[in-house]
């Protein structure tokens, strides 16, 4: 019998309590690199609306974890990606993608990006805007994934094939950052749940 | 013509599920519902793109990267190096491999590790570099030590190097630990038993590997790391279509 030479995906493993060293060394408490990355995801030219993005991740206890990092993933206000599979140029410096640590004592986390448009699904479809995160911690196995969408893009979300997939309506709403203003920039809160009946939904991609 | 798009789908049966009681940690941050899966779009297939400017050619050299003057880390000199390639077998080129790991002695610098071994003034434990056209990276660091963590009463970490690679899209993103031949601790931890296929718990073991040491300088270790592959598209690419 002829034999399929396909390799397997090398496992996961926890990213443990340690990940600031390598991802975000001044966090750990030293500084090894002049550059670390991740921190600036639109750069200074993208359009579109600033805004600020906070949240905290809250495990099955309901205490927030304090060794969380997050990174995000998104298009432009144009709905690009900054990926050469895309296509289509974006503003210099945007990159789109973010890196993102709790407070060691409050666990909360936050971050400033451009609101992302709508951007391309399958199947010649729409995308509501949205931000795909991506968080590791200590006790968490395997990276969990799940997608920020906006409280202020009802019909879009509404449009929705990734939110529509969601056969319960009420785990949908997980997944909608609240919008409010403070000084006059939009900030969107967006509380992860690992478990528990408002268990946020995470997804495999 | 082929062209490369969807990724695999992710053999969920081959990674450590979110909930391992015996790595306690996990009982209170393991989702309990399914998983929706989703099939990909751009915002799966695309990620970010790293190029020489985001990194120093220094970075991959842990031995010297947080030395002072002319000072180096104490420890078992090693290089740690192979290739990223993905399901195919394909290399990915200019992918980030980003590493960190306790000292010789089993002790991390972060503000909260309290181990009672020695931090190594010359070392910090992080590095970072690019792969190249085939796929190859490699580091130059000091073998980490063994310590102990708070998970039973005498739970002993194996020596291990945390990785960290990014692929080509978001959909590849994976962070995952490197052990080495031969150390009997891989057997006793629960955090490489959350693994639960035994030969996937051995595709984390670096092998020495005797032809890529630097003579009178540093032993090596083979570690070869698998991302997700992707489909090649024979026919009309629905991804995109209409
Ligand atoms: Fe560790």
């Amino acid at each position: 019998m002829q034999k399929l030479n396909y390799l397997k995906e090398t496992p996961s493993q926890t990213a443990g309590p340690y990940v600031h060293i390598g991802l975000a060394p001044g966090a750990a408490g030293f500084d090894a690199y002049d550059r670390e990355l991740g921190q600036d995801i639109a750069g200074p030219h993208a359009k579109g609306e600033r805004i600020r993005v906070e949240g905290v991740v809250i495990d099955g206890t309901g205490s927030p974890i304090k060794d969380v990092l997050l990174e995000t993933w998104q298009a432009n206000a144009q709905g690009v990606f900054a990926h050469p599979e895309d296509g289509r140029p974006v503003e210099d410096g945007f990159r789109g993608w973010g890196r993102v640590i709790t407070d060691f004592d409050t666990g909360e986390w936050g971050f400033e990006t451009v609101k992302p448009g709508p951007s391309r699904a399958r199947n010649g479809k729409i995308a509501a805007p949205h931000i795909s995160l991506w968080i590791v911690a200590r006790g968490i196995n395997i990276g969990l994934n799940t997608r920020l969408y906006f409280e202020d893009e009802a019909e879009a979300n509404k449009q929705d094939d990734v939110l529509n997939l969601i056969e319960w309506e009420r785990r949908r709403t997980t997944l909608i950052a609240r919008r409010s203003l403070r000084d006059g920039m939009p900030v969107y809160r967006f509380d992860i749940q690992l478990q528990g009946e408002n268990e946020t939904v995470f997804f495999d991609i | 013509m082929k062209k490369p798009a969807e990724f695999y789908q992710r053999d969920r049966r081959w990674h450590p599920p979110a909930l391992t009681p015996d790595y306690k940690t996990s009982v209170a941050r393991s989702p309990q519902f399914a998983l929706i899966s989703l099939e990909n779009s751009p915002s799966e297939i695309t990620g970010p793109v790293f190029g020489h400017g985001d990194i120093d050619p220094t970075d991959n050299d842990l031995v010297y990267n947080y030395a002072q003057g002319d000072q180096c880390a104490i420890g078992e000199r090693i290089i740690l190096h192979g290739r990223v390639v993905d399901e195919n077998g394909n290399g990915v080129p200019a992918t980030l491999v980003e590493i960190w790991q306790a000292n010789a002695g089993g002790r991390y610098r972060h503000k909260k590790d309290t181990y009672l071994a020695p931090i190594d003034p010359n070392f910090g434990g992080c590095g970072r570099t690019l792969t190249d056209e085939d796929g190859y990276y490699y580091f130059r660091t000091v073998k980490p030590g063994a310590y102990p963590w708070r998970n039973w009463i005498n739970s002993w970490r194996p020596a291990h190097i945390h990785l960290s690679i990014f692929g080509s899209g978001f959909a590849q993103r994976l962070i995952t630990q490197c052990y080495f031949e031969g150390d009997p601790l891989i057997g006793q931890c629960a955090i490489v038993k959350s693994i639960p296929d035994p030969d996937a718990r051995k595709q984390l073991i670096a092998l020495m590997d005797l032809n890529a040491t630097v003579p009178l300088d540093a032993i090596a270790y083979r570690f070869d790391i698998v991302l997700r592959g992707r489909r090649s598209t024979l026919f009309e690419n629905r991804l995109e279509g209409n």
